[in-house]
């Protein structure tokens, strides 16, 4: 038998665990390519050295990290405090399905008005699909975990049959898509010949924002104190069900707004494959990845955005299979936890008790 | 006498503390002997040594004549050395016999067992019906399945770990007689215990541990509790001296409170009637489990209830949450230091914030003001000498009386009207136990007025104007200090009207 023995760990080794789990998840990748026939050092060269030094790989960087630092600093506010909201996925596509129905409603309509317009609709959809499981959780006990999970597929499934049914395009010859957003509608452009949006620098702006909000506001004081002692959080005047509640909707929130620049910023439509492309679950790593800290994910969402690049680049490259990304990044959550683990217990075999 | 067990040198370290350091001593058959000292003095370690459950590091233990270095607890029985743990490991959905089955070896609930649960208890004069569930138990009766677990096993040498803690006073001269019946048939008891009266009345020897060391052994009946305090803590005590009891206006009164306990296994509050006055320490006395928990969380504002139920100078506040009683006056330190007074992981000054952000004013515009809340804080450490390196240390460093020190200092800095604490010197030292009564006497002479919640009744003895006893979740009226003897108070403890039993 194991035991688990608390210890103390200092600064240095919040900084270290996900340095050494991407050093082991890169270890383990390079064995895992050698198994299915690839050539090692060259397929670790295409995933993790060439989204940094090709030109437009490295613009791409920024286009993908965007949206998973949105997502990760809504959920690690929940995860700080104890609430597992797991279907930011869901809340991305309905961000998404809102913000750009809210476009096609007024196509062809003009006005600087519309993105903000788009990006509120984005953020209340998110919000409100949030709601579900944080009603349930609070009015009946229902595990978040699990109603926030299964909505995904509620709502996987209700942007499939809404690009293919009241959003289609009418002149796209029945494809199950949405019309490109016209102007007013997309996200302008910052960088001529890349796809860095505008919506990139907010995402830095909301970053810096809760950081503040959870390191000197009295909200970030008691999602940190609900994490670290929930009794004593309900001592200092915390309701639980108001945390359960405002966690799961700030991450709605933001997944919603991450979903509407989705699909005003590299999508430029509404369609299947275009917006529901799993960035609601990579964020759960980039959370952790990043120790909830709001500067640590944007960071963490700049090395997941590396992997998806550089997987994509090995797809193309070495024919590696998609599901090696997915992979990889499970297996740089699975180091992660690990080390953290390690870092946080000390681990013993147990001599076997009859007490 | 001849020896039933001998430590000779037994030494063990931890990681930064020395948990007990050349030990000594010899446990003879028919011997009652006391274990004393302060939490942390190394009676623990020693009686897990012996237990099997901690190896030394150097020493050897030997019984009778046998060296003895038992690796688990079961080598330690087969040695036939039982203990009686602090904490009871019971199933509560299952019946006694069932419990007892499963501790022994072998053991097969049945018809069979039951009448030798029976035969031991009523040989022991303990009453305890074997087919009774555990969780409709007092922790008296649970105490005793656990005595007659051990007794089962015929063992030489007991170890009773602060049994008396969750005992009434009648349960605990119950308790006394079965082991001195025990001692007449030559087991021999280690006894731990701080409760220096107890010793006096039961032990025959005492070994006394300060620091890791023994520093002492006596005949503790010889000895004046007084004195045996001072071995156990190394230094002279002051005892505080009596006051005139002068009640002010009442500030909070309970009428009907009734409320539901979060837990399945607590006690919900029935019908409690209470008035507190201003100027008086109100000492509420109980075993665990009686619905104190669920009182505080009722008068901190945890759990909400009819607003009328409870009422702060006249107005109603059963329905406000615990921020907005603190606005009022109402303060509260919870018996848990670690993990609901305060939280382990965060520093001293988020502590601080805890519960001084509305009363202090800590916060602007949302905004915790962070220097306005560290001077807070440094202030509750200066004041209340709480023994710390500064305000950004985490408050699980801290020692229990040094965080007990900190969070009771929390509540008075912030010129409370009413201060409600449950087990105020629950598992601390001496001299910070000393501190902390004289702070709540002081704060009661100030004109506050202050509850004390406590399962130590010879602490409210100390400190409290007026005593009333909480047991099945209703509270008996306050009587003067004095007013009630031990007996009983006993009564009351056990649920019964003391006026109708003493008759």
């Amino acid at each position: 038998m194991l035991s688990f023995e608390p210890r103390q760990g200092g600064p240095l080794t919040q900084i270290a665990t996900p340095l050494l789990a991407v050093l082991a998840t890169v270890l383990a990748g390079a064995v895992l390519f050698a198994f299915v026939g690839a050539a090692p050092l060259a397929t670790l060269e295409t995933i993790f050295v060439a989204p940094l030094t090709n030109p437009f790989q490295r613009s791409e960087l920024l286009v993908k990290a965007a949206p998973l630092a949105l997502i990760a600093i809504g959920l690690s506010f929940g995860f700080r405090a104890g609430v597992w909201n797991i279907g930011a996925e869901g809340q991305f596509i309905l961000g998404a399905l809102a913000g750009g129905a809210v476009g096609l409603a007024f196509w062809q309509v003009d006005g600087w008005w519309l993105l903000p317009l788009m990006s509120l609709a984005g953020m209340l959809a998110g919000f409100l699909w949030a709601m579900i499981p944080a009603l349930l959780k609070v009015k009946t006990g229902a595990n978040e975990i699990l109603v926030s999970l299964m909505l995904v597929y509620v709502a996987t499934n209700l942007l499939s049959a809404l690009v293919a049914g009241p959003l289609r395009d009418p002149d796209g010859f029945n494809f199950p898509e949405s019309r490109l957003f016209h102007d007013s509608a997309t996200l302008p452009i910052l960088v001529e010949g890349t796809r860095i949006h505008s919506g990139i620098p907010v995402v830095l702006l909301i970053g810096i924002g809760a950081w503040v909000l959870l390191s000197a506001h009295v909200f970030g004081f008691n999602v940190r104190l609900t994490g670290a002692a929930p009794r004593a959080a309900r001592f200092a005047g915390v309701r639980p069900g108001a945390m359960v509640i405002v966690c799961l909707g700030l991450s709605g929130a933001l997944a919603g707004l991450a979903g509407t620049f989705e699909a005003a910023g590299p999508a430029g439509q509404l369609t299947r494959d275009g917006i529901a492309n799993n960035y609601g679950f990579t964020a759960i790593i980039v959370a952790f990845l990043g120790r909830l800290h709001p500067l640590g994910i944007l960071l963490g969402a700049l090395a997941l955005a590396v992997t998806e690049i550089g997987g994509e680049g090995a797809q193309v490259v070495h024919g590696l299979p998609a599901a090696a990304t997915d992979v990889f990044q499970g297996l740089l959550l699975f180091f992660l936890l690990a080390f953290d683990t390690g870092t946080r217990y000390r681990i013993r075999v147990a001599t076997r008790r009859t007490a | 006498m001849s020896e039933l067990l001998e430590i000779r040198g037994l030494t063990k370290a931890y990681p930064g503390v020395l948990a007990n350091s050349d030990i000594s001593f010899v446990l003879g058959s028919g011997e009652i002997h006391a274990l004393l000292g302060e939490n942390g003095a190394g009676k623990s370690t020693l009686v897990k040594a012996i237990y099997g459950l901690v190896r030394p590091d150097k020493g050897e233990m030997y019984v009778r004549g046998h060296l003895h270095e038992p690796t688990n607890p079961a080598a330690a029985r087969a040695a036939g050395i039982a203990m009686v743990f602090q904490h009871f490991s019971l199933f509560e959905a299952l019946t006694v016999a069932e419990n007892i089955a499963l501790g022994i070896k072998g053991g097969v609930p049945g018809p069979d067992l039951s009448q030798r649960v029976r035969d031991t208890a009523n040989a022991y004069g303990l009453q305890l019906d074997p087919e009774r569930r555990i969780g409709d138990l007092s922790a008296g009766e649970r105490q005793r399945v656990e005595i007659v677990r051990c007794l089962l096993q015929s063992p030489r040498i007991l170890i009773m770990d602060e049994p008396t803690s969750v005992l009434t006073p009648q349960e605990a001269e119950t308790l006394f007689q079965t082991l001195r019946q025990l001692a007449a048939e030559g087991v021999g008891i280690l006894y731990i215990s701080h409760k220096l009266e107890e010793i006096r009345a039961l032990c025959d020897t005492a070994t006394i541990l300060r620091g890791g060391r023994k520093v002492a052994e006596c005949q503790p009946a010889e000895l004046s509790a007084h004195a045996l305090a001072e071995l156990m803590i190394g230094i002279e005590l002051t005892r505080p001296a009596p006051r005139l009891y002068i009640p002010g206006p009442v500030v909070l009164s309970f009428s009907g409170l009734e409320a539901p306990s979060p837990d399945p296994f607590g006690c919900p509050l029935r019908d409690i009637d209470l008035a507190l006055h201003g100027g008086e320490v109100l000492g509420i006395a109980g075993v665990a489990g009686e619905g104190q928990d669920e009182l505080m969380a009722a008068i901190a504002g945890e759990i909400r209830t009819a607003p009328t139920a409870i009422t702060l100078e006249g107005r109603p506040i059963g329905g406000l949450g615990p921020a907005e009683r603190r606005l009022l006056g109402l303060m509260s330190a919870p018996e848990q230091r670690i993990g609901h007074a305060a939280a382990g992981e965060m520093t001293l000054a988020e502590n601080a914030f805890l519960t001084g952000r509305t009363r202090q004013r800590l916060t602007w515009n949302g905004m915790v003001r962070r220097s306005t809340t560290e001077n807070f804080a440094r202030a509750i450490i200066k004041r209340f000498d709480v023994r710390t390196t500064g305000v950004e240390t985490e408050a699980r460093a801290l020692s229990g009386g040094n965080l007990q020190k900190f969070v009771i200092g929390r509540e008075i800095l912030q010129r409370p009207k009413v201060l409600v604490v449950n087990q105020p010197t629950w598992g601390v030292d001496a001299l910070a136990a000393s501190k902390i009564r004289t702070s709540l006497r002081d704060l009661a002479a100030s004109g506050t007025a202050v509850m004390v919640i406590s399962q130590d009744l010879d602490e409210l003895r100390e400190i409290a104007d007026m005593i009333a006893v909480i047991a099945r979740g209703r509270i008996s009226p306050p009587q003067r200090n004095g007013a009630l003897s031990n007996e009983e108070i006993g009564l009351l403890m056990e649920g019964r009207d003391a006026a109708h039993a003493v008759v």
